[in-house]
């Protein structure tokens, strides 16, 4: 905190205000809301609710697709984070390591990150379909591919429709990253280990873990819930909602199915989920690990 | 010679990733350039054609939707309010909530501080439908109010604007103080132009934030004239080219902005020099 500081006055409750007015409205009115959904249950008709207590969380346990979209989205946001990671930390390295052009090379990468997920999954569409998409046939030569009917094949199409604008994001962020590692710790380092591969995974690698778990929360966020725009533009769940993340399943039950109690317990179950990540980073990871 | 080797493999390895990024889109910008017969008879090509202007014109000022009531243009028009707008709102609220957090000795620090960051765990996917019966209690569904606001209630900015008020030396407050500054002129005069870095990286990356939403904007607009680009993706009929070319212009506002504002949006977003 700042030694010096304004005191207490009425003003500053004029700055806090239009954040604080737009959030308590526009945000926590509808998460109220959502606790509300989650544990009352609408007639037939619509005409009423009642208070049914956990009844929707045990709907939902109950439910097979349920667990289907948890083992998805679980297996989604790992390989994203896996592929997009090691990917944008290659090209990283490599631009670090050239000493013309870095700045064109950073131009050259970055862009993808400025396009919106549904556009992508739209993209992705043209080179997935059966028609005259370009990977469709690739890979229906290679082995069959079909990605209406396999659940593998399936996972490969959202696979890289999703990785695909995220390496940017991790390129940008593991080149920051690297270049604010201090010159004399990587020449001092040039002199004890001439093999620069070892160097890399022991000396680079390690003074990089703070920008590697901040990658992986914003990888795990973005497969979490910004791709919802590429599922429903791409596969929409299909094989049978092989491919339906949390997100997009608890959309489809509170929008076609109008079940808001369910869509409601499915959010908060996922409250619960981010929660989680969030406190296991700050209690695990930032320990453990050292900044420079 | 090592180094020449080396450095011949890291070029070598940058081209291969940048021609996975740009190939695709290519693929689609140039395929947008023919006809529908050439695409359903060739599948996508590589090649530019010769029906550029035909294609980009005919969606530009097609009227499409269920009710032919909205053209490409009226949707961009619609993006770029809603996106203006989302970043205007969410800068300036954040600058100022930030602030109020840095630099004034408040009773319940602590409490609002959580109040306004746990919000970041809470995105607008987890609340969407209460969010959509809240506005459409207020009556805001199907306006341009109702598309900008809920997005900008997002405590991203406060979290960069406090990071970088932490770094700013206290000895500006003092000296601001000895110039007979008050809270408003030492934030307006003083602070305010020392984070014009921070304010445009986070302009940017709140405006493409607002362009870029789909869901949203799909569920609070049930009247065609309020369409924004990224959700019209999947509501324009047309044939195939047309679509091409729909893609290919809705991409190109932030692309441009993230490119031509670069530095700003690295500098602040991504804390590098």
């Amino acid at each position: 905190m700042k030694k010096v500081q304004f005191k207490s006055s009425y003003s500053q409750y004029l700055f806090l205000a239009p954040q604080l007015g737009i959030l308590l409205i526009f945000l926590y009115w509808p998460i109220i809301q959502t606790f509300r959904d989650a544990f009352t249950m609408q007639d037939a008709f619509g005409f009423g609710s009642k208070f049914v207590w956990f009844d929707n969380f045990l709907f939902i346990f109950d439910d097979p697709a349920y667990f289907i979209a948890f083992k998805f989205t679980i297996i989604y946001s790992f390989v994203i984070t896996l592929i997009t990671g090691s990917i944008g930390l290659l090209l990283a390295v490599q631009a670090n390591n050239v000493m013309h052009g870095k700045s064109t090379y950073k131009t050259l990468l970055i862009w993808p990150y400025a396009i919106a997920p549904a556009v992508v999954g739209v993209m992705a569409n043209y080179f997935f379909s059966e028609r005259f998409g370009l990977l469709y046939h690739l890979f229906h030569e290679l082995w069959g591919f079909n990605w209406y009917e396999s659940v593998f094949d399936s996972y490969i199409y959202v696979i890289i429709a999703g990785s695909w604008k995220q390496i940017s994001a991790n390129f940008i962020f593991f080149l920051a990253g690297l270049q604010a590692i201090q010159k004399s710790v990587i020449e001092a380092s040039m002199i004890d280990c001439k093999n620069s591969f070892r160097r890399f995974w022991t000396i680079t690698f390690p003074l990089l873990m703070p920008t590697t778990f901040f990658l992986i929360i914003i990888n795990i966020t973005y497969a979490f819930f910004d791709t919802f725009g590429i599922i429903d533009t791409t596969t929409i769940g299909a094989p049978s909602g092989e491919t339906r993340t949390l997100v997009y399943k608890a959309y489809m039950d509170g929008f076609r199915g109008l079940d808001l109690g369910s869509a409601g317990a499915q959010s908060i179950m996922m409250m619960l989920i981010v929660l989680v990540i969030t406190i296991f980073q700050f209690r695990y990871i930032e320990g453990k690990i050292h900044y420079n | 010679m090592t180094r020449f080797i080396t450095s011949s493999f890291s070029h070598l390895i940058l081209l291969i990733g940048i021609l996975i990024m740009l190939v695709p889109v290519w693929m689609i910008f140039a395929s947008s350039t023919h006809t529908s017969s050439m695409i359903n008879m060739n599948g996508l090509q590589m090649f530019l054609g010769d029906s550029f202007y035909e294609n980009y014109l005919r969606v530009l000022l097609y009227q499409g939707g269920f009710f032919k009531e909205i053209t490409a243009l009226k949707m961009f028009f619609n993006s770029f309010i809603m996106a203006t707008g989302v970043a205007i709102l969410s800068v300036v609220t954040s600058l100022m909530a930030a602030y109020a957090l840095v630099y004034y000795r408040i009773k319940y620090a602590t409490l609002l501080f959580w109040i306004i960051f746990i919000t970041i765990l809470v995105p607008l996917e987890l609340r969407i439908f209460p969010t959509y019966s809240v506005m459409a209690e207020l009556n805001l569904v199907n306006s341009y109010f109702g598309l900008i606001v809920p997005i900008s209630a997002s405590a991203i900015a406060t979290l960069f604007f406090r990071q970088f008020y932490k770094t700013v030396p206290d000895e500006l407050l003092e000296s601001a103080k000895l110039d007979g500054a008050n809270t408003w002129r030492f934030f307006v005069d003083f602070l305010i132009p020392l984070s014009k870095t921070m304010i445009v990286a986070m302009l940017i990356f709140m405006f493409v934030f607002g362009y870029n939403q789909y869901l949203w904007p799909l569920l609070v607009t049930t009247s065609e004239q309020y369409w924004t680009v990224v959700m019209g993706l999947k509501m324009m009929s047309g044939s195939i080219v047309h679509r091409f070319a729909f893609v290919m212009m809705s991409m190109v506002p932030p692309i441009l902005i993230i490119i031509v504002l670069q530095k700003y949006f690295i500098k602040g977003v991504f804390q590098d020099k």
